[in-house]
């Protein structure tokens, strides 16, 4: 049974797409070939890096879905908004260049969901960090402007794991959209963003002993050295990265907040220290 | 005559819209477009350089390494600490750079390009066992065929065998490349955007388990070259010979080194590389690079006038309504001229310097062709350099992994100065990198890249000379204008990275004399 997906990549690094490449149990060629849960078979039918047809051929894609509904948008990338959004064009289609900005919104209103993939789509992310050349904006932003009520997942990460998005499409394929008792107030999903990284972190006892790296490339908590896993929700200490074969703290690299809307801009100077003050100028959430 | 546009090129990274201009079945002209502006220069602007190189990864997800490497190269030099490096610092370096570049060198081949060359309907009457093509098959038969449908109608001319061997390794490379990362991360912290690479070396060091770790899955990766990758571009190779016979593009090549072998400080003619540096034009006589000859025109890009020639003085700004300008990318020349970049550019320069194991390497697979060494400047010739050198890094690299030194430094500390400046250069999996920046108060008062891409699919310069893609395609015979398909194969021939091509917009106040450019 199909399950379709439209894949766009707005103000992007494509990082996104090339982290949920590395999905390792389902693989990608399970997800994309093969029926990844019984019965139910993922039809990538629109991603610029990957499809076989060009220009307007592919183009033409996102508008038959736009008229069919019933599948599922990705974005990746934010929404360059400056100047009517001239600053990011997806393509031209019957001689008309079609900005970042409208196809986003005309594939939203006709889907049945939307996930908001990476930071960047969830939240701004990189091109929207001071002086926000482009006027990037989240997804969510413009969907909210627009007045458009498709309902949005957020799986930031900068890049996402590709478990979290795997793990989001597997949820919506076996029972449906997540309800808000499953998603943060920031529309994540509990099960991948519900802890902190402080709170699950292998050197928690280094920290709690204060033994600190004094500088980069030292073992010992990275706290000193501007780690951000106090303020960080996500699953990396349990699950690691690349197969679990490391993760940025195991390499001895603070931790930068990459699935939190203060990623980057707030974040930055990345490598200072939290203190009580700088606490102050990130958004204070509940869980 | 008539005017296709294709916009969007898929199957590439980033966005890029080609205009061609066909006429009596021939490309007359051709205009390539970056169809993104995202600013990354201003976003670096007054921020600590310390966030340089993670900041700069996110210039590109499929070759983000290699811009941490140009960024943390010119904090090393800016720190005054680039001849300082410890040993396993460069090799662990090499190794996250290495491993990225068979990751994107074998998503490139089989994943963005295979598609214009292999039919997938040979599978739809498949009979054997193998379980990857049986899936295919019944894929097929079941109808809901995203993303492989539609397609270019273009021809294909491989046998059923061959078509089902290349879609084989198709769904193979899937794990190959994601294999790749999984060694990249192993130093690297995790891929994309690692968190290895940092001022004075990498993070943290290597032990006899993460070498082993690492060696084993190169090994497997080594097969998979070998027995897979080399193969299918050969024989893609001999169904397209006239693809051997197309899409030339300036003559003239670029390299800055890859895979330092020793300190990464001194002219770059001084630095012992894996792959070496330099400018290779007319006769394939090579030149040493200088820097100090490498301008941009912003004559036909989205930017306000005042860059032309060595870059200095006044605010470039963002126009996007600017007359007679057409693309977000700028046009970097070299001596007032365009060059290619990429393995065929680094290939042309180590055989013309006599390196081994290039010249072996590459005199292998043009007797089993049968052509002359002229025959690689062509759209096939560019797929053709880049299997060889994944595989000749693939080789080199299960050496270096046995070089490292379990317990010795792996980085020196650092300070960072009030006022400096300092240039990373490198080459990348598509080609020559630079970055440049300049320190004032201790924080970023200028940045500046100059990536591969920009060099490739530029536009027009202010002489109106096209850039190498847009001469590559000129010329170019079109069977049918309703499926430019030879177009788009020479657009993919140069593995184009749109994202790393279009990110820099101002060259506020920058002089390139001003840089101790070597």
């Amino acid at each position: 049974m199909q399950f379709p997906a439209i894949w766009v990549q707005l103000a992007c690094c494509s990082g996104c797409s090339i982290s949920v490449l590395n999905t390792e149990s389902p693989s990608i060629k399970n997800v994309l070939i093969d029926h990844v849960v019984p019965g139910r078979h993922v039809n990538l039918r629109f991603h610029p890096t990957l499809m076989a047809g060009s220009g307007d051929a592919a183009l033409e894609v996102t508008e038959g879905a736009e008229s069919e509904g019933g599948y599922l948008l990705v974005v990746e990338g934010s929404v360059p908004t400056r100047e009517g959004g001239v600053y990011g064009g997806v393509g031209t289609l019957g001689g008309k260049e079609v900005t970042m900005w409208e196809k986003t919104c005309t594939l939203a209103k006709s889907a049945d969901a939307v996930i908001a993939l990476g930071t960047c789509a969830a939240f701004g992310g990189i091109f929207a960090a001071a002086p926000n050349p482009g006027g990037c904006k989240s997804v969510s932003a413009v969907l909210a402007e627009a007045g458009i009520e498709t309902p949005v997942v957020a799986v930031p990460g900068c890049a996402p794991h590709p478990d979290w998005f795997v793990g989001t499409v597997a949820r919506v394929l076996l029972g449906g959209l997540p309800g808000p008792e499953d998603l943060d107030d920031l529309n994540r999903p509990k099960e991948f963003f519900g802890s902190l990284v402080h709170e699950r972190c292998p050197r928690r006892a280094d920290f709690d002993a204060g033994k600190f790296a004094p500088r980069l490339g030292e073992e010992g908590c990275l706290y000193l050295l501007g780690c951000r896993g106090p303020v960080t929700y996500s699953d990396c200490p349990e699950r690691g990265w690349n197969g679990g074969r490391n993760w940025p703290i195991g390499n001895s690299h603070p931790c930068l907040g990459c699935v939190e809307p203060e990623f980057p801009e707030q974040f930055s100077p990345f490598f200072e220290k939290i203190t009580v003050e700088r606490l102050e100028q990130f958004f204070v959430r509940s869980r | 005559m008539q005017r296709i546009v294709i916009d969007p090129v898929t199957r590439i990274e980033g966005h890029l819209k080609v205009e061609v201009v066909v006429d009596g079945g021939v490309v007359k002209e051709a205009r390539t477009s970056g169809t993104l502006f995202r600013g990354l220069e201003m976003i670096l602007q007054g921020r600590h350089p310390l966030d340089a190189p993670q900041v700069v990864q996110r210039i590109c997800g499929v070759c983000p390494t290699v811009h941490c490497l140009a960024s943390t190269l010119a904090l090393d030099e800016a720190f005054g600490i680039a001849g300082q490096i410890p040993d396993n610092g460069r090799i662990l370096r090499n190794l996250i750079l290495g491993a990225n570049l068979i990751q994107s060198h074998v998503l490139h081949f089989y994943h963005l390009v295979a598609l214009d060359y292999l039919d997938l309907t040979a599978l739809a009457d498949y009979e054997g066992s193998d379980p990857d093509l049986k899936s295919l098959r019944r894929f097929l038969a079941e109808g809901e065929l995203g993303p492989f449908l539609p397609r270019p109608e273009g021809d294909y001319r491989l046998t059923k065998e061959e078509n089902r061997a290349l879609a084989l390794h198709y769904v193979r490379a899937l794990d190959v490349r994601r294999l790749a990362h999984e060694m990249s991360s192993i130093f690297g912290g995790k891929m994309p955007h690692n968190v290895g690479i940092i001022p004075g070396g990498v993070t943290a060091g290597p032990t006899v388990a993460t070498m082993t770790s690492f060696l084993w899955k190169l090994n497997d990766i080594r097969q998979f070259l070998a027995d897979a990758y080399v193969p299918d571009v050969l024989t893609v190779a001999r169904r397209y010979g006239d693809h051997l016979e197309q899409g030339k593009g300036p003559g003239r090549y670029l390299s800055y080194g890859y895979f330092a072998q020793g300190p990464v400080a001194g002219p770059l003619a001084q630095r012992r590389c894996l792959l070496p540096s330099g400018l290779v034009s007319g006769k394939g006589k090579v030149a040493e690079v200088d820097t100090s000859a490498i301008t941009e025109s912003v004559a036909h890009s989205w930017y306000a006038e005042g860059t032309d020639g060595a870059p200095a003085g006044a605010t470039t700004a963002p126009e996007p309504k600017k007359p007679g300008a057409y693309s977000w990318l700028k046009s970097p020349r070299y001596q007032g001229e365009s060059c290619e970049v990429g393995p065929l550019a680094r290939l042309q320069v180590a055989y013309a310097r006599g390196e081994e194991p290039v010249r072996t390497a590459t005199d292998a697979v043009l007797t089993e062709l049968g052509v002359g060494r002229e025959k690689l400047e062509s759209t096939l010739g560019r797929i053709i350099a880049r299997a060889l050198e994944c595989q000749m890094v693939a080789e080199a690299m299960a050496q270096w992994v046995l070089m490292l030194r379990p317990g010795e430094p792996h980085c020196v500390p650092f300070s960072i100065p009030e006022e400096a400046t300092g240039v990373g250069l490198t080459d990348a999996p598509r080609g020559a990198l630079g970055h440049w920046l300049r320190i004032k108060g201790g924080r970023l008062a200028g940045y500046q890249a100059v990536v591969p891409s920009t060099w490739n699919v530029g536009p027009r310069d202010a002489r109106g000379a096209p850039g190498p893609m847009e001469q590559a395609i000129t010329g170019l015979p079109v069977r049918n204008p309703e499926q430019p398909v030879e177009v788009l194969r020479v657009v993919r021939s140069f593995d184009p990275c749109l994202a790393c091509a279009v990110h820099l917009v101002t060259v506020r106040g920058r002089d390139l004399g001003m840089f101790r450019v070597l």
